[in-house]
């Protein structure tokens, strides 16, 4: 009712005033949002959960954690084997039962505390409570009590046992005792993994005693958090960038030659890769399989090996893949190199074996076929007739190929149904759900035939072979073999390297005749990074270490391309803004 | 006036409850959850993070915390069975838990951070659309028939029809690979706005356009005009003062709508160009399960419709005197 | 609310020139009258032509001697476009496609009877798993306009039957209805498709099995069960402005009966802003099509559609090399598709306005 009476002049101002409001707005919120660009820019593929190193899992979550938090070891940037990181050195009892860690002296955390053996108690205490809730937790039950532990809660979910049934003790500061259940042979291994790395115990009680409530949200924002890594975190803001500076309190400080790196979280992989060809960002970890042709020539583009294999599971509780014979056939008449020439097309390698290649002393059991495509159609319709079933089909049932949505996995999924029409006469339909569905249909059993990729957790068979136990989480097939349980469970406390591999390669042997899962291709690494970025080295897991990283100078550049002119068509190697520098050039100046 | 922001309310509070409780229950029933990842926890594992998260409960009783005003865990009033240390929570005290996707934030602290910076895209967008629609539309109302109105109107369309990803991309082929103009991602700088603004806006900028042409030539054969032109005043006059108010009345309206579908519409633009605002969230926490985030930016996104459609009604009636506020 | 009822208003026009202006109207229908009208618009007409050919080209679509869309022909890079001059056809042909219907498979039946194994060669480039773009794009196109067609028809149907009961109604009915039109206008629609999508997952083949229903068929109701809604409060608008208007109190008062107001006078009246908001539903829903495709949750390959097409195109849009056949085709088959229905849409709409009913 007011508004028929409203001033005629207030009327007509309203547009004006409004306009006016809205400019001062615009300039204000752009002032606050301004943010150099660091010396060097990653695109870490999505933003990260956490950085609480006890509840994390993801690759993405691990390389900001590698960066900003050291563990007991760290890993040898090139080979993985573990390196003293925390731990100065380390014993192991003859019996492959005890550890015992001397704690580096002079290993200090970002607020000038110092590392000792206690913060480890502490922080895998804190990492084994139920409370915590770790994802991981149980990377850590081969220590003795540990399981029991984290598995036993009251009521209200606080641990019901005394954590000093855990063998884990600190005698003094500087030394830590760890005791296991069973033999480890990948124990040391677990030492570098991110999230049994150290949490500073007074960062999280002082959030505590401050935000009753929030405190497990306070004690990782960027002005709270204590990190003793090589990089600290200054700055955060969801879905934009994580900033990251050189922490002057690391102990090997002076090795480190960046000072600050931005993690950005862009997940269409084509403004990933516009960002990286306009310089905006200098690593990608992924590139859009699109383009990876115009990629290959270049010098800056080199895919390597990768411990990960992509893979068809099989749901062996349905007929008809409930015969052997069929899965066998389905695995033959997959046309492996057409996927890995034209769809995926960086190198991958087609696959007939389940543990990717590439581990040192450990050599893959291959499911039988022939060299040819053709060969291996002949033999797969013989099993089919075998099966009861026509050489071109007759009477099978159509069948369903579960993925989630992605391009990647689509295109991959209608080479493999297109190859089982045109091969077998097997129709194949295919079914996209988005990823909780897909992963929620996959462990209810819900499907005929799944997508799925294992990227290995550490540089051993195991991390493989150990899925297809019966009813393990992620074995997802309804397949089961006692015999195989049998096996990898020898292999886990066999103490003779060669003999273990022989155990676990005989499981794999099992898993290949079963065919519960249809091997399509090795992974391999696909990074895109800046020629100029010195330190990143190839290494089989994709782990890289920032610690490592340095900018080369324009005369290393050179000397590098003039030895290996091989290496491809040379790009454009921008360098960072603050000027470049390699570590020798860092210590001379930490020297001064 | 008192009574029918009174009566407005009152239907606010009844379409938020209604909104907050069916995208509870229908967020819930959809199959996964928030911690199904492609390494499957272990059972004794997940029983720890259902607990600490309080998906153990059951389903009224999560409702119940996540309403408010009571804090229902064990720090929940005494006569609910808690300690008594923390009373308050829940989305009636304005807390709107923490995200379970991003578990370093509260949702507070996601839409605090993210809803600037969508507003400032929006309002780029909007400013973007405003200024070509209304013209365009102008132009081609006052020369209708023309040459003039039919390109521009073909052009306006053009908005219309195509996906703005499409778009976007067009953009950022021709400003920043072909004419380095600007910037191909990212946030920061008036030049980072200025594209995924004009893609974002593009859509609405067509539609405006078309709104104004109409409301334009309506009110161009209306007496008031006639009797205007009658009596000898100014061409300028005439459209400036009359005619241009009359055709944006429509686009008035349709601000409201308008504003709301460039905050969910950003959702593409803010993937594209890499922005970190708000709309990318509203299809990522659904997908994710990010229950508190997915329901956080549902009830935004409801309360800030609401507010805008209230907005443009009052708007509406202070630039036109005839139309009345419903009273009865 | 609103008072919209302003745009008939005739108070202040003497009652003279009324009943002239009416006498001048009798013997040309509405639908006569709006069809001179739309002739005489002629880029409205000509986009009538346009998406009439279009349709019939898509509906031929089995028919025409193009390549198969699904065919899987791999290559490492998408193969550019072969002007037709160069070549103009081959003799590779596949008969490979998805499921399809009875009278679509005899289509390609005959299809093979009377161009055998020849075909176009790919006039607008192949992708990079070989597909024929032109062929893609024929096929892509029914879907689309399947899509756009049940969504549109199905939000008809609902928002029609809500918007004029509650228009005819009035009152706190009325009100009521309309508060939980609002209601839901606030409710993220994208919670609700991808509900919908996934419990139809769930159930497909029940649904298949027992109703005969596709994953499809659901997705195209779901759709239009999101857009009934504007249509719901623009038929309420209209229902309630007519209900009050002039002309009906006159033909009361001339003693019409209620059966007769109501087809006679309401339905044509309200048709024909239907009409109009249906031409610019269609195009709505297609780009909705293509924002789910974005989001991955549209319609499932080896099925095409626009909107797959698309996102697979943007994938192209990069520096180092831009397959813009992969992009510009599809853009342009959609655009233009989209433009006519828009322009098609505002030409209805003047043509069909009662206020410029005889003027121009």
């Amino acid at each position: 009712m007011l508004a028929s009476r409203a001033p005629s002049r207030l009327r007509q101002a309203l547009p004006y005033l409004l306009l006016a409001l809205v400019l001062a707005g615009v300039m204000t919120l752009t002032r606050g949002a301004r943010l150099q660009r660091a010396d060097l820019v990653i695109n870490n593929g999505t933003e990260v959960t956490t950085l609480d190193p006890a509840t994390v899992t993801g690759v993405p979550e691990g390389r900001v954690i590698k960066s900003i938090f050291e563990g007991l070891c760290s890993k040898h940037p090139a080979t993985l084997a573990p390196v003293p990181g925390m731990a100065q050195s380390w014993q192991i009892s003859p019996d492959g039962l005890t550890y015992t860690f001397s704690i580096r002296r002079g290993a200090r955390w970002s607020n000038a505390d110092p590392v000792t053996a206690h913060d480890f108690v502490y922080s895998w205490e804190r990492f084994l409570n139920p409370e915590t809730a770790a994802e991981y937790a149980y990377q850590l039950w081969y220590v003795k009590g540990a399981r029991a532990y984290t598995t036993t809660a009251d009521e209200e979910g606080r641990p019901a046992l005394s954590f000093d049934t855990v063998g884990i003790r600190a005698p003094d500061d500087h030394t830590l005792v760890v005791e296991l259940e069973a033999p480890t042979p990948f124990f040391m291994d677990l030492m570098a993994f991110y999230p049994l790395f150290p949490v500073n115990r007074r960062n999280i009680e002082s959030a505590k005693s401050e935000h009753p409530d929030s405190w497990r949200l306070e004690w990782l924002r960027p002005e709270n958090i204590v990190t003793n890594g090589p990089f600290r975190v200054v700055e955060r803001r969801v879905n934009d960038r994580i900033r990251l500076e050189r922490n002057p309190d690391y102990w090997d400080a002076d090795n480190v030659a960046l000072s600050s790196i931005d993690v950005l979280a862009v997940e269409q992989t084509v403004t990933a890769l516009n960002m990286y060809l306009t310089g905006g960002v200098d690593v990608l970890y992924t590139v859009p399989a699109s383009v990876i042709p115009r990629l290959l020539p270049r010098e800056d583009f080199t895919p390597g090996p990768y411990l990960g294999t992509y893979y068809y599971k099989v749901n062996v509780t349905r007929p008809p893949m409930n015969d052997v014979r069929v899965r066998r056939a389905l695995a033959l008449t997959i046309d492996r190199t057409a996927i890995c020439q034209k769809i995926t097309k960086s190198g991958q390698i087609p696959s007939w074996t389940w543990v990717p290649p590439n581990i040192p002393g450990y050599e893959g059991a291959a499911m039988e076929h022939a060299a040819t495509l053709a060969e291996n159609v002949k033999e797969a319709k013989r099993l089919l007739v075998e099966a009861g079933f026509g050489p071109d089909g007759q009477d099978f049932p159509t069948i369903e190929i579960l993925y989630n949505t992605s391009e990647a996995h689509r295109d991959i999924a209608e080479v493999i149904a297109s190859s089982w029409r045109n091969n077998l006469g097997i129709d194949a339909k295919l079914l996209n759900q988005e990823w909780k569905v897909y992963l929620d249909v996959q462990h209810n059993l819900g499907f005929d035939v799944c997508r799925a990729a294992w990227i290995g957790d550490y540089v051993d068979p195991n991390t493989f072979a150990d899925m297809f136990v019966t009813g393990g989480e992620n074995n997802n097939t309804g397949w089961g073999s006692p015999r195989y349980d049998e096996l990898i469970a020898a292999a886990a406390v066999e103490l003779d390297p060669a003999r273990r591999m022989a155990t676990l390669r005989a499981a794999e042997e099992i898993l290949m005749e079963e065919m519960p899962i249809l091997p399509i291709y090795t992974y391999v690494t696909q990074n895109l990074l800046n020629p100029r970025l010195g330190g990143f080295l190839p290494n089989i897991q994709d782990e890289h270490f920032p610690k490592y990283w340095y900018w080369k100078s324009d005369e290393e550049l050179n000397a590098e391309r003039a030895a290996h002119p091989d290496r491809g068509q040379l790009v454009d190697a921008p360098g960072p803004a603050a000027g470049l520098y390699s570590p020798a050039a860092q210590r001379a100046g930490a020297a001064r | 006036m008192t009574r029918f922001l009174l009566r407005r309310f009152m239907w606010f509070a009844i379409t938020l409850f209604t909104v907050v409780t069916i995208s509870f229950f229908l967020m819930r029933s959809v199959r996964g959850g928030p911690f199904d990842t492609d390494r499957a926890l272990n059972e004794a594992v997940r029983i720890n993070i259902e607990a600490r998260y309080h998906l153990d409960w059951p389903l009224w009783k999560q409702y119940a915390h996540y309403v408010g005003p009571f804090n229902l865990d064990r720090h929940g009033p005494e006569f609910l069975g808690g300690d008594g240390s923390d009373l308050f929570g829940g989305v009636l005290t304005g807390d709107f838990g923490p995200s379970f996707r991003y578990r370093d934030y509260t949702v507070n602290d996601i839409i605090a951070q993210s809803l600037p910076i969508s507003a400032l895209l929006g309002t780029v967008a909007m400013m973007w659309a405003l200024a070509l629609g209304i013209t365009t539309g102008m132009l081609s109302a006052l020369r209708r028939g023309s040459g003039l109105d039919i390109s521009l109107r073909l052009a306006a369309t053009g908005g219309i029809a195509l996906p703005n990803f499409v778009i976007a991309g067009f953009l950022v082929i021709l400003f920043v690979f072909l004419v380095p103009l600007f910037p191909v991602a990212g946030w920061g700088s008036l030049r980072h706005m200025l594209l995924p603004g004009f893609a974002l806006g593009a859509p609405f900028a067509a539609y405006i356009s078309r709104l104004t042409r109409t409301g334009m030539l309506e009110t161009l054969s209306q007496d008031h005009i006639r009797t205007a032109w009658a009596k000898g005043l100014t061409p300028r006059l005439v459209i400036m003062r009359h005619a241009l108010k009359g055709g944006i009345l429509p686009v008035v309206s349709y601000l409201g709508p308008a504003t709301a579908g460039i905050l969910t519409g950003s959702l593409v633009i803010e993937k594209i160009f890499y922005i970190p605002g708000t709309g990318s969230h509203f299809v990522n926490s659904a997908l994710n399960r990010d229950y508190t985030l997915s329901m956080g930016v549902t009830i935004l996104f409801t309360v800030l419709v609401y507010s805008l459609n209230l907005v443009v009604d009052l708007a509406y009636t202070l630039l036109d005197p005839r139309i009345k506020l419903e009273d009865e | 609310m609103r008072a919209n009822n302003e745009r008939w208003d005739l108070a202040g026009r003497d009652m003279e020139a009324l009943l002239a202006e009416a006498a001048a109207l009798q013997g040309e229908s509405l639908w006569q009258d709006a069809r001179r009208r739309l002739r005489r618009n002629r880029t409205a007409w000509w986009s009538l032509l346009f998406l009439l050919a279009f349709g019939l080209l898509s509906l031929c679509a089995p028919l025409l001697p193009i390549p198969s869309p699904v065919a899987l022909d791999l290559q490492t890079e998408p193969m550019p476009p072969i002007a037709p001059w160069t070549e103009f056809g081959n003799h590779n042909y596949t008969r490979e496609y998805w499921e399809l219907s009875a009278i679509d498979s005899a289509a390609v039946d005959l299809r093979a009877a009377i161009f055998d194994d020849w075909q176009t060669g790919s006039w607008m480039g192949r992708d990079s798993k070989g597909r024929d773009i032109l062929s893609r794009i024929v096929w892509g196109s029914r879907t689309s306009i399947i899509v756009a067609l049940i969504a549109t028809l199905c939000s008809l149907a609902i928002g029609v039957t809500y918007g004029a009961f509650s228009g005819l109604s009035g009152g706190r009915i009325d009100n009521l209805m309309m508060r939980i039109v609002d209601v839901l206008y606030s409710v993220p629609f994208i919670f609700v498709v991808i509900f919908l999508i996934t419990i139809v997952n769930e159930y497909r083949t029940e649904l298949e099995d027992n109703w005969g229903i596709g994953r499809e068929t659901v997705f195209y109701l779901v759709i239009g069960a999101i857009y009934w809604l504007t249509m719901a409060r623009v038929v309420r608008g209209q229902v309630l402005s007519l209900k009050n208007s002039e002309f009906i109190e006159a033909a009361r008062v001339l003693g019409a009966s209620t059966r007769r107001i109501l087809f006679v006078h309401l339905v044509p009246n309200v048709l024909s802003i239907v009409i109009v908001y249906l031409t610019l539903t269609i195009p709505a829903v297609m780009l909705f099509e293509a924002f789910l495709s974005f989001l991955g949750l549209g319609i499932e390959p080896p099925k095409v559609s626009w909107g797959l097409l698309a996102v697979d195109g943007t994938e192209a849009i990069n520096p180092l090399r831009i397959f813009w056949w992969l992009v510009v085709f599809p853009a342009a088959a959609m655009g233009s598709v989209l433009l006519a229905l828009n322009i098609l849409g505002d030409g209805l709409r003047d043509a069909l306005d009662p206020k410029l009913r005889g003027k121009d």
